[in-house]
């Protein structure tokens, strides 16, 4: 009968022999020499801001970096940060959510009945194709001004990308794997469980990562067109205000939000397809 | 008996032009029977095996397996093929475990039959492992045990080693010929592997090229046990090998001139 061989076994058995040590440790450098240098690059892009503003261009318009970051502090000092970031960051969380649940919910829907897919593809096609920011103004007039417009837009975009990947995803499944269930006594529901969902995940995740940006999109759209609180407000108020240093400073904030957004995805991502 | 063909056929229509897969077929396979069937590439071995899987339905004729007439998914055979079913997202426990799930089993006696499944396979080191992490040997073998594990009384197998190399082949076909003759199930093992057939079947049923019939079934006279490092030198192995040859060969021929 069949042994495995020694070699395999061991890495099997997660056994550290020196090899993987000094493997691990170059691997190590290799991530400290990375987040040096790109502590570096951001460091000479500050810098380099910093000189230029008032030198090389007016400060209205790229105001400076000591400016901008003073600006942060007192943000996070008199609460203005967070009371204008857990509105965005609030919207943001359900639009992402029920988009993402519906688009999740049809695209499984619709790659399971082709029929139905094939009915509505040209009315999925029609309203696919609108500019979602240009639904924003609908949105107010149905919701208000409140936090339900903007969870509105950042929903009606996150669910496009979800349902469209989720489809493709189920599109995507392998025969063999449901027949093969099947065959071993699995229903419809075993069969979706056990092959369409796990194997569609890779397809859902990267729609979920490619939306998570898109909702903070359509909330501070929503921001932009009639709210009194929010990331988006600060940044459209401090706009008619030649206020370029508070302008710079929102868009900072969402920068980082959505970098730490993608992190958390990315992890998640990791956790998922821990398999391949 | 266990499988049942009787004026079993398959016609596809493809852009406007119906095709005959296999005509009219019939054949009879007893319970405990290891057959193997064998022919040209597109000759039907593969659709017949899948109609009696029913993932296909015949388009004339039927097909009964324990009494029962086939229809929709066969829930009571195994089903192992080239590309093996295997999950990838579930660990090697997980995946022989799989079948259980659908059954009523409880939790105690799923992990009683799977952790003996692994062992009769050798893999017990390897139940966290995912299958991207074994070699194509060890991943045949989750295959196998996820398809014994709900002990099906037969075994429907398409070219299963047809990926492996030529030692891990003998490797598995020693193990599932030990498997049948333990365990008494039915076999009906599609390949195109004439040496692979003689080996492992009691009988063979040829295939002619398209569109497909049987043109011969051949008994394979050698004694179990075999051993399949060894059958090959035997003068019967030789005998039936030439026979068979002699009555395929033709049939690869007229494929070669389409």
């Amino acid at each position: 009968m069949m042994k495995s061989t020694d070699a395999e076994a061991a890495v099997m058995s997660g056994g550290r022999s020196i090899a993987v040590a000094q493997f691990e440790a170059a691997q190590g450098r290799r991530a400290r020499w990375i987040l040096v240098l790109r502590l570096l690059v951001g460091i000479a892009f500050l810098a380099f801001w910093e000189f230029a503003s008032g030198r090389l261009i007016d400060k209205l318009f790229i105001s400076s970096a000591s400016a901008v970051f003073g600006r942060l502090g007192k943000w996070v000092m008199d609460g203005t940060l967070v009371n204008h970031l857990s509105i965005t960051l609030y919207a943001t969380m359900w639009g992402f959510l029920i988009g993402s649940f519906v688009g999740f919910a049809l695209g499984l829907l619709f790659g399971r009945f082709r029929a139905l897919a094939e009915v509505l593809d040209p009315f999925i096609t029609a309203l696919y194709s609108i500019p979602k920011i240009a639904l924003a103004p609908l949105f107010i007039i149905w919701f208000g001004i409140g936090i339900e417009s903007k969870v509105a837009v950042s929903a009606s975009i996150v669910f496009f990308v979800v349902f469209l990947n989720t489809y493709a995803g189920v599109r995507d499944v392998n025969p063999l794997f449901i027949n093969a269930i099947r065959i071993m006594g699995g229903n419809q529901w075993h069969v979706l469980r056990s092959v369409i969902m796990p194997s569609a995940t890779s397809w859902v995740i990267t729609g979920l990562k490619v939306s998570v940006p898109y909702a903070l999109v359509g909330t501070v759209i929503g921001e932009f067109m009639s709210s009194n609180r929010g990331i988006g407000f600060l940044i459209s108020q401090a706009t008619g205000l030649f206020d370029t240093t508070s302008v710079f400073s929102g868009l900072i904030v969402l920068s980082i939000v959505g970098a730490i957004f993608n992190e958390g995805l990315g992890r998640l991502e990791t956790f998922f397809l821990r398999w391949r | 008996m266990s499988v049942l063909v009787q004026g079993v056929e398959k016609r596809y229509v493809r852009r406007d032009r119906e095709t005959l897969a296999l005509a009219a077929v019939d054949l009879t396979i007893d319970k405990g029977d290891f057959v193997a069937f064998v022919g040209p590439s597109g000759c039907g071995k593969s659709t017949l095996l899948n109609m009696i899987a029913g993932i296909i339905e015949p388009s004339a004729g039927k097909i009964l397996h324990e009494g029962q007439v086939v229809h929709g998914v066969n829930q009571r055979v195994g089903y192992m093929t080239q590309t093996d079913s295997v999950l990838p997202w579930r660990t090697v426990y997980e995946n022989i475990e799989l079948p259980l799930t659908f059954r009523p089993f409880t939790a105690a006696q799923r992990r009683e039959r799977v952790e003996a499944m692994m062992k009769a396979v050798d893999l017990s080191g390897f139940a966290n492992s995912f299958p991207n992490e074994l070699s194509g040997g060890m991943r045949k073998r989750v295959a196998l045990a996820q398809v014994l594990v709900y002990e099906p009384g037969t075994l429907l197998m398409d070219e299963p080693f047809g990926a492996l190399d030529a030692q891990l082949k003998l490797v598995m076909q020693r193990r599932l010929l030990d498997i049948w003759q333990e365990t008494g199930k039915t076999v009906i093992f599609v390949t195109h592997d004439l040496s692979e057939a003689v080996t492992l079947a009691q009988r063979v049923v040829v295939f002619s090229g398209r569109p497909g019939h049987i043109k011969a079934i051949e008994p394979i006279n050698i004694p179990f046990p075999r051993d399949p490092f060894k059958v090959r030198f035997e003068p019967e192995f030789q005998a039936s090998y030439e026979r068979l040859w002699s009555i395929l060969a033709p049939e690869i021929a007229k494929g070669e001139d389409i």
